[in-house]
């Protein structure tokens, strides 16, 4: 009997690895497109909803790999990617003009928002300029946590410090976590200092953080997100058509219907809004903010 | 507090009611590290034999590099692996980067120094005589060298132990060449990382807790092989 139990695990082992070594060859053979993403995406659910729709649609299988916006451009710049979906101004309008990304077209926006403890110690709650809020952080040596990995929400947070004039490596009050958005807004709420943050992850995450919106509405502090494919041109082995299928399924109206009311039920408001053929200037001079929460009913079914 | 129980009461209840996508990733968990195991035991039970066994020059370095390996840190294996699957990389035409196959290579380059290092100490101390003995009963040496294993059998199995217990628990290679892709190479370290920042904290400790009762399953199961006969 005990000797069986032995024989009987070696034989899991080895049905469990030739159903792995089929299913992998089976999914080799259908075409795959490598999507490769910033971490707000997946983390906001968003992705959970439109690539099986996507696949269903088109027959491709889709590997999405979450990163920051930095890690996620350097796949695309390394041939790595088929697809690039992510919101990093500055970065993606280099990648384009060096050739590694071409297409490059607006598929949505949220905004950034600075969220604090509620006792605020740097009076910045209210204030309707984001660099003025971070001087007043800065001067009051608050605490700030940075996410520090070249994501976009890291280059967003560099530009407003540039905005306000202020260097903010090296102070004692300014630290780095080097995480994704949802561990910093989480490290942020332990030591009860100060973050900057895309609105859709702190959404997800308000419920066990106590943190709250202090600063929100400037222009600076519009989040854009695009889609880019990876050009084959300077890496052949690039799934172009994939990953053109996958940005003309982004921009597409049903996809676009989805992200205007994705969000709403469990969170009160979307997280994101669509903007497909929009341009870029048109966003900043409107009023792109979501309407104000319902302080509950956010949980997690 | 309030936290860990409803984490506990969500893990019953994705138990009880064979949660399709978690028994997905349990199994692949299991699939994946059960075979990087298997393969570590392969790999590492007969080089570490071989070394055990053989005298040459550079000996003491190579098992020093062995016993090193047995600490490899996972992201640095998984950073290897993944620069070597890239599809511009020099495996490129695999093909295989984001898939399980790839999580497979990654935890069996991790788990196959651990085994070879305990199998060489294990075969290093039975007694050097015993060898002469077995060869003078006149086995070959093919005979002796499994001899020699079935006599170290308790440290062999504590190896097996050590591999999936590495494996199964290591997420920072599993993540990085495999991508943490839904339903495809998501495995339960790296669910538990992403719901974990996704905030839904009940759901990454119900995750944990599979976990832990995964490998304590498979650690009682070998211990009971284990322990099967009591040593002389």
């Amino acid at each position: 009997m005990k000797r069986m139990i032995g024989t009987r695990i070696i034989l899991w082992t080895i049905v469990s690895l030739f159903i792995l070594m089929g299913s992998s060859t089976v999914l080799a053979q259908t075409k795959t497109v490598i999507l490769s993403t910033t971490t707000s995406t997946q983390d906001s659910g968003l992705l959970d909803v439109l690539i099986p729709i996507f696949e269903k649609n088109t027959g491709y299988f889709v590997k999405t790999i979450a990163v920051g916006s930095g890690q996620a451009m350097a796949m695309g710049q390394k041939g790595e990617a088929d697809v690039l979906l992510v919101h990093s101004q500055a970065a993606e309008k280099k990648i384009v003009a060096e050739g590694y990304g071409i297409n490059r077209r607006i598929i949505m926006h949220n905004d950034f928002i600075i969220v604090g403890p509620s006792e605020d110690q740097a009076k910045i709650k209210g204030m309707k300029s984001a660099s003025e809020s971070f001087k007043k952080i800065a001067s009051a040596k608050a605490l700030f946590l940075s996410r520090g990995d070249n994501s976009g929400t890291h280059s967003k947070e560099k530009d407003i410090w540039k905005a306000a004039g202020i260097n903010p490596e090296g102070g004692k009050w300014y630290q780095q976590t080097g995480l994704g958005m949802g561990q910093t807004l989480n490290v942020t709420a332990e030591k009860k200092g100060y973050t900057l943050t895309d609105r859709g992850t702190y959404l997800a995450l308000k419920k066990n953080l106590g943190l709250d919106i202090l600063v929100e509405g400037d222009a600076i502090l519009l989040n854009i997100y695009h889609v880019i494919e990876v050009n084959p041109a300077k890496w052949p082995k690039v799934n172009a058509a994939g990953g053109k299928s996958f940005a003309d399924f982004m921009v597409s109206k049903e996809t676009q219907d989805i992200i205007r009311t994705f969000g709403v039920e469990k969170f009160g408001s979307p997280l994101f809004f669509p903007d497909a053929g929009k341009k870029e200037e048109e966003l900043g001079s409107k009023r792109f903010l979501p309407l104000p929460l319902d302080g509950g009913g956010c949980g997690w079914g | 507090m309030d936290l860990i129980f409803e984490g506990i009461k969500k893990a019953f209840w994705l138990l009880i009611t064979f949660d399709p996508e978690v028994m997905g990733i349990t199994l692949l968990s299991l699939g994946v590290s059960g075979s990087a195991t298997l393969i570590s035991l392969l790999i590492g039970i007969s080089t570490g034999v071989i070394v055990a066994l053989s005298e040459f020059p550079g000996r003491r370095i190579a098992i020093s590099l062995i016993n090193t390996g047995m600490g490899l840190p996972p992201v640095v294996v998984g950073l290897f692996v993944t620069i070597f699957l890239w599809r511009n990389g020099p495996l490129g035409f695999f093909g295989i980067l984001y898939t399980p196959t790839a999580i497979i290579i990654a935890q069996t380059v991790i788990a196959t120094p651990i085994v070879m290092g305990i199998t060489l100490a294990a075969i290093q101390q039975l007694p050097k005589k015993l060898r002469l003995q077995i060869l003078a009963l006149g086995a070959t040496r093919l005979q002796m060298v499994w001899i020699l294993i079935k006599e170290a059998r308790l440290p062999l199995l504590a190896a097996v132990m050590a591999g999936f217990g590495g494996v199964i628990s290591e997420v920072g290679a599993s993540i990085m060449v495999g991508g943490n892709i839904k339903g495809y190479s998501r495995v339960l370290t790296t669910a538990t990382v992403m719901e974990t920042s996704r905030g839904n904290f009940d759901i990454a400790i119900a995750l944990g807790i599979i976990l832990l009762l995964l490998a304590y399953f498979i650690n009682l199961i070998l211990t009971q092989i284990q322990q099967r006969e009591r040593p002389r």
